[in-house]
């Protein structure tokens, strides 16, 4: 596999985060679907405790690159990611066919005179590639609401009983909790074992967040939560996950420029694979560094 | 311009004329033969059919070790069909499907689907019957199974490609492992259309006579020992309406109109079911 190198570098303007707060980082991430590179050496730094927000044109690789965070895209076996993804400082790409690709990717750098950071064989190796760990500290909620076919209850505990078996009263409580912090326990209280599919869209898509929780991510993954939902819904979404934020890192890609600049602390503009500008969210709205994000932000194009 | 109006009205109306004689001749059909089974089912029912067995000509008796043998062989083989389909179909949904090897079981799962059923009779003759030295409930219960895999392994497939993806996704994205995703929620939230299949499977074998004939062969008296030859409702049909006794004539036409309401009263608890665990 030959590999596009550094073409990318030229326009990307990135303000880092400071370095020693950072609860998740891409590095130089390419992903392909089968033969097409729909991501192009991304960096995304996502500071612990804020919100993060990727925004961009449809078919820009927004998703591709949250569906990266966790590897879900591991599903489908002709997706895949060459780079670095940290996760508190260890790599998240471990499998076979990734270190491969990434060794290729470096020993090519070597024999081309090009700078790069050398993989750090031994963090990788430690870090495992236990997908299921992995999922459990970086959780995801996804676009259309996807409640389980199971009482609201099991909904909850679905992601907790995974891991641990716990006692009726400890769970009880650890539902209550993940369902109070996702702004859902004073409509759902009293029919707790009735099933998830009967709730309302913002609801489900609540219950959905309350589910992700509940296992206590490090991160949360969020792919345009609120696209399906009506303003009061989408609103109540917004609220929830401002309060989160206290306890979880999140990322959220949206279409809506409005609710990243609202609940947003950082924001990535990306168009065509490439991360264009990274910073602040208020910098990045009201001074916009890059030609392409000032036209996207006033609304010129996308 | 006035006349391609008129033309296409015209059309629009004949169109809609043909479908509604088609469906008219099809419920027709349907509600005729309703009609005669009912008509002449009924006259020979009573408690008689389900209490004794089946009756030399012109003595007294019913229809129940017909019955039974139906119910042990029908249930053994639907057991079968379900472990068996389900898992195929699964595999072919989730796993294996877009594999060479997977085409290849489709297409035979296909072929199977339409296979007559005499040649599934026969088949299971040579397997069972004839290196085994005799008939017995056991084989036809193999060859009804035969008959009924196929069709809840199509269904299931057909049902889990139907489920979204993102719920996979999302069973995934907290960690749990793929066949876990599938037997707790993929599984789960396809549950009717898995009844569904299930129901289709019963009622293509509950009225399946060809392969009972070279298999379980048929048997006048009351046994439930799979190993041996067992009377069925469908053969015992067979026999009794081929006959020249008017009293068989009754049962046999008392045991159709039993296999078509057996047929339907498992159709709506099944969809009942289905519905209810749903909503649960």
């Amino acid at each position: 596999m030959t590999t596009t190198l550094a073409k990318s570098e030229q326009d990307t303007t990135m303000t880092w985060p400071a370095r020693d707060n950072l609860a998740l980082e891409a590095r130089k991430l390419d992903f392909f679907y089968g033969k097409n590179q729909s991501l192009f050496s991304v960096d995304l730094p996502v500071e612990r405790n804020k919100i993060t927000a990727l925004i961009g044109p449809s078919g820009c690789g927004k998703s591709t690159l949250l569906r990266a965070l966790n590897r879900i895209y591991d599903l489908y076996p002709g997706q895949h990611a060459i780079g670095r993804i940290l996760l508190d400082g260890e790599d998240v790409l471990t499998d076979r066919k990734s270190l491969q690709r990434l060794r290729e990717r470096v020993s090519l750098v070597v024999e081309t005179g090009q700078g790069e950071q050398p993989i750090d064989e031994e963090n990788v190796m430690r870090s495992g590639t236990d997908l299921a760990r992995l999922r459990a500290r970086v959780g995801m909620v996804f676009q259309k609401p996807t409640p389980f076919p199971m009482s609201i209850y099991d909904n909850v505990a679905f992601g907790v009983r995974l891991y641990q078996r716990k006692p009726k009263a400890e769970m009880d409580e650890i539902v209550h909790r993940a369902l109070k912090r996702a702004a859902l326990w004073e409509e759902v209280k009293d029919k707790l074992n009735s099933s998830g599919l009967g709730l309302s869209g913002g609801q489900q898509q609540r219950l959905c967040v309350a589910r992700g929780i509940a296992v206590e991510p490090e991160v949360l993954l969020l792919d345009e939560p609120a696209s399906a939902l009506d303003p009061i819904s989408s609103a109540k979404l917004e609220d929830t996950l401002m309060e989160l934020k206290r306890d979880f890192t999140i990322v959220i890609v949206t279409h809506n420029l409005q609710q990243a600049a609202r609940i947003s602390d950082y924001t990535g503009f990306m168009y065509l694979g490439r991360m264009i500008e990274f910073g602040p969210t208020a910098e990045l709205f009201s001074n916009p560094r890059a030609q392409q994000t000032r036209d996207y932000v006033t609304g010129r194009f996308g | 311009m006035f006349d391609r109006m008129m033309f296409r009205q015209f059309l629009n109306g004949a169109f809609v004329v043909a479908c509604g004689l088609a469906t008219l001749i099809a419920l027709g059909a349907l509600i005729l033969i309703l009609w005669s089974l009912v008509q002449q089912g009924l006259g020979g029912l009573d408690l008689k059919v389900f209490t004794m067995t089946q009756p030399a000509p012109g003595s007294v008796g019913g229809l129940s070790n017909a019955i039974v043998g139906s119910i042990f062989m029908c249930a053994w083989a639907m057991i079968f069909a379900l472990v068996v389909g389900v898992l195929a179909g699964t595999w072919l949904a989730e796993y294996g499907g877009d594999t060479p090897y997977g085409h290849v079981v489709r297409f035979l799962n296909d072929v199977l689907l339409s296979a007559p059923s005499i040649l599934v009779g026969l088949f299971v003759y040579e397997l069972l019957v004839r290196p085994f030295h005799g008939f017995s409930a056991w084989a036809g219960a193999v060859a009804l199974a035969f008959l009924a895999t196929p069709i809840v392994t199509r269904t299931t497939e057909d049902i889990l490609n139907l489920q979204a993806g993102a719920l996979r996704e999302a069973g995934m994205a907290l960690g749990a492992s793929k066949s876990f995703v599938i037997r707790k929620i993929i599984w789960k939230s396809a549950r009717a259309g898995l009844v569904t299949g299930g129901l289709l499977g019963f009622a293509r074998i509950s009225g399946e006579t060809a392969p009972l004939l070279f298999t379980s062969l048929g048997n006048q008296f009351f046994s439930t020992d799979m190993s041996h030859p067992m009377a069925s409702l469908p053969t015992t049909i067979f026999q009794f309406a081929l006959s020249a006794y008017d009293d068989w004539r009754r049962l046999a036409w008392a045991g159709a109109l039993l296999i078509a309401v057996a047929v339907l009263s498992i159709n709506i608890i099944g969809r009942a079911l289905a519905r209810e665990t749903r909503r649960a």
